[in-house]
């Protein structure tokens, strides 16, 4: 990465947060867990373009540059100002939304990224949320992560309110509070089925959800 | 801009009672740590450095400043008030609306001391315009409700506060150039009857005025509150252009306001299923914690002036 690519990337990162905070005015719920620098994965609802600026808005300076979002690749792995977010302001770890023969295994690539030591942002529900249920059937990496890396911390993250400030469609936010609620970190138990850690994984997000006032 | 005389004995005042109260909130806080309610009263006081040293940095900016400080309180408060109300995707447009026209135009008109328009923009203007535009969205589900929500919101955050710094432009004999002391006293007879009847109730609450809608208003608090801050607006008559008979009926009816201001706030943070607007203001909750008081003191306190005070 070119030095004035660099700062043009660490510049709009600043924009973002600023841009988050205002028009969110986002606050961190570190209710399980501390913000501590260990390798986590961050796993989260997904209902909004936002959410992973949301998570990374939160966390502490320190640790915002060791925690790479999992992003889809033909999204965000582009030429243009997409593919400038996704790779030089979020370092995101780019992965195929459909494995192929000739492509590396999206699991495989982010294994690899969680062997290189970062900490990841990731959504198991695999897609975004545009339904009225709160929370969609998990896939299953979440729990091939888990067992591939069992060292690491899974941290629920759930993020509210996101959905109703930037809705489906529309891409000008509408201001309205969000907050972003961490929960405790899990590990994969010893012989713990994958159904049955993705069954505690989903329900220990759903926890965290708040009392929606405006159900 | 140039501070008229006054504001100086009045900065020391209040500078000098926040010392106090630090002094006092400290010792309670090494007598007896633990307490979550003394923890509580030391974020408050924290806060109210904060909320002061704001207030006079916009003071020194002048007109200007006081205006875009408003304006931000209004944002946040607006942004709180809709965060609780049941919007759906069909208000996108509408709530838009609101926060990048509304708001801005409002305190544009203000600023520029339109009062023909700034007092008729949002309760004509926008009263029927944004129902237009929710409509053209074609989305009828629950609309009465979501547009009632919509306007309330607009008329409580953005029109009501806005009222604090139109003070600016009130045309009075023999008080030009000395405006800024009119938010001053406004700010500190509501904001003083909000500290007194805390003190007061924590001190002596014991009946509740009304336990459906709050746990913390007392009749003790009310009276005694409401009595010790009546008596400060009429200590204070020299920074206005009131006499001091005057100024004691001025604080009495801006006092009576902002507790039920904060009753109506109350009864809408209970039907929402809150306990506190927001989390932006440390000890305080939100900003509509802090500014429902002033919300329907200013108004009020601003035509009363007008109507008996300007040439």
């Amino acid at each position: 990465m070119s030095l004035l690519t660099y700062m043009a990337a660490r510049l709009f990162a600043m924009g973002a947060v600023g841009l988050a905070r205002f028009v969110t005015g986002v606050r961190p719920d570190w209710r399980g867990c501390q913000p501590q620098a260990k390798q986590r994965v961050y796993f989260a609802n997904h209902a909004s373009h936002g959410d992973f600026v949301l998570i990374w808005t939160v966390l502490p300076n320190a640790l915002r540059a060791a925690t790479r979002p999992v992003a889809a690749q033909d999204y965000w792995g582009g030429d243009g100002l997409r593919g400038f977010i996704g790779r030089a302001v979020f370092n995101a770890v780019l992965i195929e939304r459909i494995p192929s023969q000739d492509k590396p295994h999206p699991l495989d690539v982010i294994k690899k990224a969680l062997a290189e030591g970062c900490s990841l942002i990731l959504f198991p529900e695999g897609t975004r949320n545009m339904g009225d249920a709160p929370l969609l059937p998990f896939k299953s990496g979440l729990y091939h992560l888990a067992s591939a890396r069992p060292e690491a911390e899974f941290v629920p993250v759930w993020i509210d309110n996101l959905s109703r400030v930037m809705p489906k469609g529309h891409f000008l936010p509408i201001p309205l509070l969000c907050s972003v609620t961490f929960g405790a970190p899990m590990t994969l138990r010893a012989g713990e089925s994958k159904d049955v850690f993705l069954a505690r994984a989903r329900a220990a997000l759903l926890a965290l959800k708040p009392n929606g006032v405006c159900a | 801009m140039i501070q008229p005389q006054e504001m100086i004995w009045l900065s020391l005042g209040v500078a000098g009672v926040l010392i106090v109260a630090t002094a006092i909130g400290q010792g309670l806080a090494r007598r007896d740590g633990a307490n979550p309610v003394i923890e509580n009263l030391n974020q408050r006081i924290f806060a109210w450095w904060v909320m002061v040293g704001l207030l006079a940095i916009a003071f020194l900016f002048g007109k200007g400043g006081v205006t875009l400080l408003f304006a931000f309180a209004s944002f946040s408060a607006l942004r709180e008030f809709l965060t609780l109300t049941p919007t759906r995707r069909g208000d996108h447009w509408a709530l838009l609306a609101v926060f990048f026209i509304g708001l801005p135009v409002q305190y544009y008109l203000v600023w520029t001391d339109w009062y023909g328009l700034y007092s008729i923009f949002i309760p004509v203007y926008a009263f029927l315009i944004l129902p237009i535009i929710a409509a053209l969205s074609g989305d009828s589900t629950r609309f009465l409700e979501r547009i009632a929500f919509v306007q309330w919101g607009l008329m409580i955050c953005v029109f009501c506060v806005s009222h604090v710094p139109a003070l600016l432009s009130l045309p009075i004999l023999g008080f030009e150039g000395k405006q800024l002391l009119l938010i001053a006293y406004l700010v500190i007879v509501v904001q003083g009857s909000d500290v007194l009847q805390y003190v007061f109730g924590k001190l002596m609450g014991r009946r509740k005025v009304a336990p459906a809608l709050s746990p913390s208003k007392t009749w003790e608090g009310l009276l005694g509150g409401i009595a010790s801050a009546t008596a400060l607006g009429a200590a204070l008559w020299w920074i206005t252009p009131f006499s001091p008979l005057q100024a004691a009926g001025f604080s009495f009816v801006i006092c009576v306001m902002g507790f039920c201001g904060g009753l109506v706030m109350s009864a809408i943070k209970r039907d929402r299923g809150v306990k506190d607007w927001g989390p932006m203001i440390e000890g305080h909750g939100g900003m509509l914690d802090r500014l429902g008081s002033v919300i329907f003191a200013a108004p009020i306190f601003f035509h009363m002036t007008r109507y008996w005070f300007t040439v």
